[in-house]
């Protein structure tokens, strides 16, 4: 808590290191190999060695620095120093009393942490420690991963992952290429072709890869996965050459080889310096809300401390100002007091006054916190609910810290590939001429699951369609970038494919492309695999059909589309061409585009990623041209990108349309639901995803982020292309305010769901430059904040085509726009884990693509729909809880204090305590701290049932709301009304008078006795008061802890223990309890305390009820029935007319909700032409979108079967 | 946030790929425990405070208040207290010249005597007081200056008491431990006050004043007891050690004629001992008990009050008083607890009525209305 110096630190960081690293380039020398003399002279730079470290702590520094850490939290450091003030200078309280508590922490944490370093000792060892396998001097030998430097030579093999960042120099592919995959690092689990430079592809042996003689030049090492610039050097003969390198040239730590036997590679990168660790930021500590709401009050409450101090001191001299006073008769000082400076004594008094004032802000209240968070966080692992049947895995919390924060969240950031959706293509449909296949037989609603690849055609085609339609699949078959794995011999592979099991698959950088060429193998065409320069194609009839395969142009977002030019056995020649439809439709001359458009449409609202498929027959001269243009285009090195693009707009035109095809990567079960309850409950949602814009879309429909009324706004590099940024920026922000005035005002008359809501789409491109300050422009440092306007307005937003680090960057800057949204990052892959740390809550996905993020997150859930339960239910118990907790402790210390403060009124500023050391050191320990935690484990203010069907309710809580100032100045003023009512209740009790029936007297300590045991019971009942979920072991730990405090005051009494019989406590619990007026005091005391609060509450229930207390009385005259039967969204304040047809309708999507219903239905869309009618209402290319109205789609209910 | 939290997971991120993290083997084991305690579904108790539920409570509570109330403070009305300042300070009253002639080191006790009137007469016991006005027993130097071994006669602390009772540890001149030590026991209050009746036919009674039973008897029988061997003397079981500096006597001459009385068991010694919560406070001096016969225990009539003036409080702008006062089930005159009863008891009353009206027009409206069945 408090001080937090990481930022400085940074800070300081960052300039120490800038200017060791000034230097822009490096130059690296292969195999440690000097250039010929005459070579340019270059920079020696010293590079790190490739050690990993995440420790924090040698065994030398561990005490001091763990020492430090510790005290560095101001909690901490303030107990240390009360605790040395009590040491030092006469204090009314022993040092045992704060001393004892501190040292047992420290010392609980201080062992926690040494454990948690010397684990991570051990795995860093372990990686530093791994071999890998090195060239020196034209021989293979192994070395200690940590002792790897920059330039040397690594050999690494098939499946190993590379030790640090590497140029490829060769691998064992004869075209220097290697595949790799980078799921460990962006979580794309395809397969990246990676080339070698043309000059050294051909050095295979370690004896050969000794002989290069070259240098690297190079940046000095940036995060930015994708870019990489350098240059490699060979000295050959006498003139050296020169080569760029570029990103596909560079292999990064944390990849993994695959496909490819060996490679050999330089490294270039190591250690702290690989792209990979300067992608994993250093994470800071994550805080939540409540702590820094806490944080607030303790700062007040120190205030509040101080000036008691001050102002007891103050008045304590002006008092003594009277040496009578003083110093009377019956109570001299002794010499040493006297002699004592006046300003030393009134610091001493100061200080005095701050230790017996100190326990306003108690240690246990951070031991409480602790203890709720982390026992808290076990109901988060035990739920049942959150456990995975089929991965077999249940929640898992990483950091128990963040439990409250849960309940606070405005902001969900997903990763959409793997936590949305399934990660898993399925080739669903395709459609020729309006005709449409399905790659099963379905035959009276039942799946046969035949491989067999019989289709499913309502009406038989004629011989022209025949040919048009395996046209269609051999252009699929063709036009793509699979490649197959090789598994086992070659026989075995066209035996395996042809089996259609999975001897060997297919593999590449699309997981669609290997969906639809595994479609095509269901339909009857399978393709074997490309050897030399051929394709070969099993047909329907199990023949093999050959294509050489003449050109490939390869897919960009850009244009959306590729090709390939083939020719067949026969010697003719064609342009298969597949894309988006968008990139497809205006190049076609011919087909029947209006089907296939309907078609398409129809399934893009379905949320299928869906491409088309056009060919174009090439005449010789034709290919001539073709290839005259793509050479000329390749063969440029500067604008090489532009004149590729022109070349193949040109190339790609004329196109006849074959047909349209559709891949569905599954949403995960109940996404949909998941984010309809996410936005219920008032949160934004916002996909990031490096996914393309139009199956990111199509996703975000399926999963309900976009409504069917949604309004797209689009900010995109297409758009930005005609309109400038700011233009676009303008207008749109333009758009959305015009609607904010009336969408206020709707918001104001309740929850009204009729307002217009707006999705954004934005891609990486544009977003960087919405980012990126330009200087030329003066206002552009505006544009940021009009995007965050923009945003702030929109329910959901999409990001498409981001970076692993822009992801980070987007939950930064909305972290860090004005006001200060929590944020809430969910992914699965290692793209996530940047978003996840910078997010005020990581949530990792267990997903396919390893466990980077679960092992990064805070939290880690099998499955997305998870995290419904976890914020609604969880974090909204987890906030609750935590904030009265928060609040009660401050509550009862007011209560504990303030008497002892208003008694130094009447005992001279003398600080002598109200209670008995044993009571002021067990008050917070023992007394009423078990209550209160275990309120804060088990209050359930309402049930789970009715928290998960009514999302509504998170907003209740939403923006901190319980730990606002006027509830905490409540708090503060009822704890304070409570010690003057004790205080001033037991004063005129005592005032001149005696009141026992024998005539005794009590002394000071029957005083504080009395004024205690009120204070224990009221600060008791007030939590009894509180809780609203009485489980047996609330009565037991309530009831007890009274019972307990009881019996303790008996004991201390000594009524047992003759030891204490000379203690000033002996017997002074018993005298009190044997007088009437005491008893009666205490009930007068207790009742007049909690009066104001009983009625403050049943006031404000009756007059101005929230809507958790409208749903709890609810639920209460149902008799908990109400979770099952009632419509809740009828108990709002305004009767939502939108919410009843949605709370009501039994109608689902029937395609997203389960496999087998969705193929039922899916027959019966075909059979039946009256069944719902999809209107294309989704074209994600322009950018006005009209919903029209009475549309049959409709969203699926509140799910009712959770 | 004492304990960190600062996770081992934190920066592992960089030794991906190299170290699988185990743990799959185990899957099955992951799956929850279906209790209802892990599931947060025990069966539980689902109170809500509303107005319908919390107007009974409150019109009892009014109900019970008023009549405990209005009893306390009938009860209060029925008790006599008569009390007197003797302190002196005004020029007329009698106290007034050995208030000023006090001195430190005289020998001889000045006595005055104040008389007074009881109008009305006294029943059952009366319990005699005196009174200490703006004297700090509760001032944090005084209160820990004692030594509570000692005082429980422990042989090692009589002779080297504890350094709380500085600057009242030892005797400045002899060196020697004073017993009882500190603050509290060297202030002991040191008048001796009689009480005579004033017969209206012009005798003068002494008003015997019982000095057993005005301690704590836990105290007198547990906490304080006299160090040495019963048997012994009292000067030789107090040997080697100093009577406080303002004392007149030793502890073991407190009172000479009952051993029972003497030394650190002596009641009016314990009584101070006990300090007084606040700067204003009184403390049981002697008992007068109540007569066999019907007659009342203090006659209404004239009294004498002799006052032996050995304790100054005038230096502190200090009072004493004489206070007598009857004592019924709940202690002394005091009508604040009545009050305090009939007021909390009225407020409760008046918002049941309150609580009444808000609950017919607002909780009916928001239970019912709102659901559709």
């Amino acid at each position: 808590m408090g001080m937090d110096f990481s930022t400085l630190r940074t800070l300081i960081n960052r300039y120490c290191a800038g200017e060791e690293n000034c230097v822009d380039t490096r130059t690296v020398y292969i195999g440690h190999k000097e250039p010929p003399p005459g070579a340019e002279a270059f920079i020696q730079q010293r590079f790190p060695d490739n050690r990993i470290v995440s420790s924090k702590y040698t065994f030398w520094n561990f005490i001091p620095k763990n020492m430090f850490e510790q005290f560095r939290r101001v909690a901490n450091f303030y107990f240390l120093i009360i605790f040395l003030v009590q040491l030092i200078i006469d204090t009314p309280t022993s040092p045992v009393t704060s001393g004892l508590p501190l040292f047992f922490v420290i010392i609980v944490t201080a062992i926690k942490q040494g454990y948690e370093d010397w684990l991570r000792h051990k795995a860093d060892k372990a990686v530093n420690q791994c071999l890998v396998q090195v060239v020196q001097h034209g021989k293979l030998s192994r070395k200690h991963s940590r002792k790897l430097t920059v330039g040397d030579v690594v050999y690494v093999k098939e499946d190993e992952s590379f030790p640090c960042d590497l140029i490829l120099l060769s691998s064992s592919r004869d075209d220097g290429t290697c595949y790799v995959t980078t799921a460990s690092l962006d979580g794309e689990s395809s397969h990246k072709t990676y080339h070698a430079v043309q000059d050294t592809k051909a050095y295979k042996t370690e004896e050969e890869v000794n002989c290069i003689h070259a240098t690297i030049d190079c940046e000095q090492p940036q995060p930015d996965l994708y870019k990489f610039r350098g240059n490699i050097n060979i000295y050959m003969g006498n003139e050296p050459v020169s080569r760029s390198l570029a990103s596909q040239n560079l292999l990064l730590r944390g990849a993994t080889l695959k496909n490819t036997e060996y490679i050999y590679g330089v490294a270039i990168y190591t250690g702290m310096e690989t792209k990979m660790a300067l992608n994993y930021q250093s994470k800071s500590q994550k805080r939540s809300a409540v702590e820094k709401s806490m944080n607030a009050y303790l700062v007040v409450y120190l205030c509040i401390l101080i000036s008691k101090a001050v102002i007891n001191t103050a008045l304590k001299y002006v008092w003594q100002a009277d040496p009578n006073r003083d110093e009377p008769w019956y109570n001299e000082k002794t010499e040493s007091e006297r002699q004592r400076h006046v300003l030393i004594r009134a610091f001493t008094d100061f200080l005095a006054f701050m230790v017996l004032f100190n326990y306003i802000i108690p240690v246990s209240m951070y031991v409480t916190v602790e203890m709720q968070k982390f026992l808290g966080s076990y109901f988060i692992m035990w739920d049942d609910e959150m456990f995975d049947e089929e991965l077999g895995e249940r929640a898992v919390v990483n950091t128990s810290d963040l439990n409250e924060e849960l309940g606070q969240v405005e902001y969900v950031f997903t990763d959409k590939t793997g936590t949305l959706t399934e990660n898993n293509m399925e080739f669903i449909e395709c459609c020729v001429d309006g005709n449409v296949y399905v790659p099963h037989i379905i035959c009276n609603g039942q799946v046969m699951p035949g491989a067999a690849g019989i289709d499913m055609i309502d009406t038989s085609p004629g011989p022209e369609a025949r040919e048009r339609e395996e046209l269609f699949f051999r252009a699929l078959c063709l036009c793509h970038t699979v490649q197959v794995k090789e598994e086992e011999t070659v026989d075995g592979i066209k035996h395996g494919i042809h089996q259609g099991k999975s001897s060997s698959f297919y593999i590449s950088s699309s997981p669609d492309e290997v969906a639809l060429v595994e479609g095509m193998k269901r339909l009857g065409f399978t393709y074997l695999r490309l050897k030399e320069g051929q394709m070969e194609i099993l047909n329907r009839e199990d023949e093999i059909e050959r294509f050489e395969l003449l050109e490939v142009l390869t897919f960009d977002s850009v244009r959306r589309r590729m090709s390939v030019i083939v020719r067949s056995s026969t010697g003719e020649l064609y342009l298969f061409c597949k894309g988006a439809d968008s990139s497809i439709f205006p190049r076609v001359v011919s087909g029947k585009v209006e089907q296939i458009k309907a078609r398409v449409e129809r399934n893009a609202v379905e949320g299928l990623r869906t491409l088309c498929v056009a060919y174009r027959r090439l005449s010789p001269e034709q290919y001539e041209q073709v290839c005259h243009l793509l050479t000329r285009a390749k063969l440029e090195f500067q604008d090489q990108d532009k004149l590729v693009a022109e070349a193949y707009d040109l190339i790609e035109r004329d196109l006849i349309l074959l047909g349209a095809t559709a891949v569905e990567d599954r949403l995960q079960e109940k996404a949909a639901d998941t984010i309809e309850s996410l936005h219920k409950a008032g949160m934004k949602v916002w996909v990031l995803t490096g996914d393309k814009m139009e199956t990111a879309a199509a996703t975000c429909y399926a999963s309900k982020l976009f409504r069917r009324s949604t309004q797209i706004l689009e900010l995109t590099t297409k758009r930005t292309e005609e309109q400038s940024l700011h233009d676009v920026l303008f207008e749109l922000s333009r758009t959305v305010l015009r609607h904010y005035g009336s969408m206020t005002r709707d918001a104001s008359s309740g929850l009204s769901s009729e307002y217009i809501d707006y999705g954004l789409i934005i891609d990486g491109a544009t977003l960087s430059a919405v980012m990126r300050p330009s200087q030329e422009d003066s206002n552009s440092g505006n544009y940021k904040e009009i995007f965050l306007e923009i945003c702030r307005n929109c329910s959901a937003v999409l990001c498409c085509r981001m970076a692993p680090l822009q992801k980070a960057q987007i939950v930064k800057m909305i972290k860090s726009s004005k006001e200060h949204p929590i944020t809430l990052a969910v992914g699965d892959g290692a793209n996530d884990v940047s978003m996840i740390l910078e997010a005020h809550v990581g949530i990792g996905i267990m997903g396919k693509e390893g466990r980077q993020a679960v092992r990064n997150s805070d939290y880690a859930i099998p499955k997305f729909k998870h995290l419904k339960k976890m914020l609604l239910v969880h974090g909204h118990y987890y906030y609750i809880r935590i904030s009265e907790l928060v609040q009660y402790f401050f509550y009862k210390n007011v209560c504990f204090i303030f008497p002892q403060f208003l008694y130094q009124f009447f005992c001279g500023f003398s600080q002598q305590p109200l209670y008995d050391t044993a009571y002021l050191t067990l008050y917070n320990i023992s007394f009423t701290s078990l209550p209160i935690l275990l309120y804060s484990l088990m209050e359930q203010h309402i049930n789970i049932d009715i928290l998960k069907k009514e999302p509504t309710l998170y907003r209740d809580i939403a923006k901190n709301s319980l730990l606002t100032w006027p509830i905490f100045i409540y708090w503060t003023v009822l704890g304070v009304y409570d010690a003057i009512v004790m205080f001033f209740g037991v004063y005129f009790l005592f005032d001149n008078t005696t009141f026992t029936s024998n005539g005794q007297m009590f002394g000071n300590w029957t005083f504080g006795t009395l004024v205690f045991t009120v204070l224990v019971f009221t600060v008791t009942f007030k939590l009894v008061l509180d809780t609203h979920y009485w489980t047996w072991i609330n009565h037991f730990v309530i009831w007890g802890s009274l019972v307990f405090f009881v019996v303790f005051s008996l004991l201390w009494g000594g009524i047992i223990w003759p030891f204490l019989n000379y203690q000033r406590m002996y017997y002074v619990f018993m005298q009190m309890l044997s007088s009437g007026p005491a008893w009666l005091s205490i009930i007068l005391l207790i009742t007049a305390s909690l009066l104001p609060d009983v009625v403050k509450k049943v006031f404000w229930r009756a007059l101005w009820p929230t809507n958790t207390e409208r749903i709890q009385s609810a639920d209460k005259l149902y008799k908990g029935q109400l979770s099952e039967f009632t419509p809740l969204a009828a108990l709002h304040p305004p009767p939502r007319t939108g919410d009843h047809q949605r709370g009501s309708g039994t109608q689902r999507n029937p395609r997203r909700s389960e496999t087998p219903n969705k193929k039922i239905m899916f027959t019966r869309w075909q059979r039946a032409p009256d069944y719902r009618t999809f209107t294309p209402l989704l074209r994600f290319t322009d950018g006005s979108r009209h919903p029209r109205p009475g549309n049959a789609y409709n969203g699926a209910g509140p799910e009712t079967s959770v | 946030m004492m304990a960190s939290s600062y996770n081992a997971k934190e920066e592992d991120g960089h030794h991906s790929g190299s170290s699988t993290h185990g743990g799959t083997g185990a899957a099955k084991n992951k799956k929850p425990d279906n209790t209802a305690f892990k599931q947060q579904r025990l069966p539980a108790w689902q109170p809500i405070l509303t107005a319908g539920t919390v107007l009974p409570a409150f019109f009892v509570i009014g109900l019970l208040f008023i009549p405990i109330g209005i009893g306390l403070y009938v009860t209060s009305n029925n008790i006599k207290e008569y009390e007197i300042d003797y302190t002196g300070v005004e020029p007329n009253s009698p106290c007034y010249d050995c208030a000023n002639s006090f001195t430190w080191n005289s020998t001889t006790s000045c006595v005055c005597t104040v008389n007074f009137t009881l109008v009305q007469p006294f029943e059952s016991n009366v319990y005699m007081y005196y009174g200490l006005s703006n004297f700090y027993q509760n001032h944090r130097r005084y209160v820990k200056s004692r030594d509570d071994s000692q005082l429980n006669g422990v042989q090692s602390s009589l002779t080297n008491p504890s350094k709380e009772c500085e600057p009242y540890r030892t005797n400045p001149e002899t060196k020697l431990p004073i017993a009882p030590c500190g603050a509290i026991a060297n202030s002991l209050f040191n008048d001796t006050l009689e009480l005579y009746y004033n017969h209206p036919d012009g005798n003068m009674t002494k008003v015997n004043l019982v000095k057993k039973g005005i301690a704590w008897y836990t105290d007198k029988h547990v906490k304080f007891r006299n160090p040495g061997n019963e048997k012994d003397n009292f000067t030789e079981r107090f040997k080697g050690t100093a009577k406080p500096v303002n004392w007149m006597k030793p502890v073991y001459e407190l009172d000479p004629l009952d051993p029972e009385n003497n030394g650190f068991i002596n009641e009016d010694f314990i009584v101070w001992m006990r300090t007084a919560a606040l700067p204003t406070f009184r403390k049981l001096y002697r008992i007068i008990q109540k007569k066999p016969d019907s007659a009342p225990t203090l006659p209404s009539g004239r009294y004498f009050l002799n006052v032996t003036y050995n304790y100054p409080v005038r230096s502190f702008d200090g009072r004493k008083r004489m206070i007598l006062s009857t004592i019924s089930w709940m202690g002394g005159k005091n009508p604040f607890l009545g009050i305090a009863y009939i007021t909390v008891g009225s407020i409760c009353f008046f918002l049941g009525v309150v609580l009444l009206i808000i609950h017919h027009k607002y909780d009916t409206r928001s239970n019912s209305a709102d659901i559709p069945n």
